[in-house]
């Protein structure tokens, strides 16, 4: 019996994706503009951010990452569907 | 190393059933100017180029490997459960013989994917401009599936990855300036 | 900001057999006129909206296809 994702999942998916498209775009600024102050404190202040949404998004979603970046319930739950192409 | 977080860069989305557009994506997973080879590309180029731009083509080359999984993403949703015959009429009857549903890393035309689509001439100027090509004849690839495709979820992707060989073109402009050592006297356009 | 398309007249030939297109365009996006960014650039207002454009500065967006399709001026 194929599980249901909860409507909200994609709300708060997209909240997350949000976060982290801002850390890639001001990672790649900062390859090229290493010192500036205001873009470092904007990439540090965002990246709490995204651990924080992450540390919910996994409370209510099940793991994100593999290898122990994430934690697991019992049954193993990091390798549960759905994956990301198939939502 | 890697590690793999279980979501994509972009929300994905496709309209319908569509396995004529998954013909003409397969060129941005398979083909020249495609993702994998962007992320190869880059990936490879890395470990010869100044320390000072190590990290702008490391972190694209990373990038793109997420793009590649956005590009599979729409390929998988627009053939999932598409009939032998829908994908006969789509002109995927070669593709269904040799692969099923399956996604192969070849050209729109079928061609499978080879490595001298990617170059690594080790003068960093000369693998930097290659680069910025590479991110042009990409956004270019993505205009002309999009003219192609009326899907509008698809189009909404597909606007997003053209975006970014733009930023990715203006990092490697940047790289560049930086190897030139002249950025400091002229750092505004 | 650079205008982001470019227009052009082609010639056309008294035997071409396809309807011509008398105006043709092509794109001639930011990252080609600003060679390095300038530090502070103003940043879209939220991260969604920055993810909706594929960009955070709103300066780097480029709209595709051209808003002002087959244009008259060259803005
Ligand atoms: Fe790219």
């Amino acid at each position: 019996m194929p599980k249901q994702i909860p409507p909200e999942y994609y709300q708060c998916l997209e909240e997350l994706q949000a976060i982290d498209f801002v850390l890639v775009e001001l990672n790649l600024y900062l390859n090229t503009h290493p010192h500036d102050f205001e873009a470092i404190k904007q990439f540090n202040e965002t990246a709490q951010r995204s651990m924080q949404l992450k540390v919910e998004f996994e409370k209510r979603f099940g793991p994100l990452m593999h290898f122990g970046r994430s934690y697991s319930n019992y049954p193993w739950n990091i390798d549960d569907s759905p994956w990301p192409w198939q939502v | 190393m890697y590690y793999y977080e279980k979501k994509l860069q972009y929300p994905v989305r496709v309209s319908t059933c569509n396995p004529m557009l998954a013909k003409f994506l397969i060129e941005q997973y398979g083909g020249a100017d495609g993702e994998l080879a962007a992320a190869l590309r880059y990936m490879n180029q890395r470990y010869t180029i100044p320390d000072k731009v190590i990290g702008v083509l490391n972190d694209i080359a990373t990038e793109e490997l997420s793009h590649l999984e956005m590009i599979a993403t729409m390929v998988y949703k627009l053939t999932k459960d598409a009939t032998p015959e829908q994908m006969k009429a789509a002109g995927l009857g070669d593709h269904y013989v040799n692969h099923d549903r399956a996604l192969f890393y070849h050209n729109a035309s079928g061609v499978p994917w080879t490595a001298s689509y990617i170059q690594a001439k080790g003068d960093p100027i000369a693998d930097l401009y290659e680069d910025i090509a590479a991110e042009e004849k990409a956004r270019a690839t993505y205009q002309w599936i999009i003219d192609l495709s009326d899907d509008p979820d698809l189009n909404d992707g597909l606007k997003f990855l053209r975006e970014r060989e733009i930023v990715h073109s203006l990092r490697f402009r940047e790289a560049v300036e930086i190897l030139k050592e002249e950025q400091g006297k002229k750092r505004f356009f | 900001m650079s205008s982001q398309y470019k227009y052009w007249k082609p010639f056309v030939g008294p035997f071409d057999p396809c309807k011509p297109i008398r105006v043709k365009s092509y794109a001639t996006p930011p990252q080609l006129y600003i060679t390095f960014q300038p530090v502070g650039l103003q940043q879209f207002e939220t991260p969604h909206q920055a993810l909706m454009h594929g960009t955070l500065w709103p300066q780097l967006y480029s709209p595709y296809p051209d808003p002002i399709k087959g244009g008259t001026s060259s803005a």
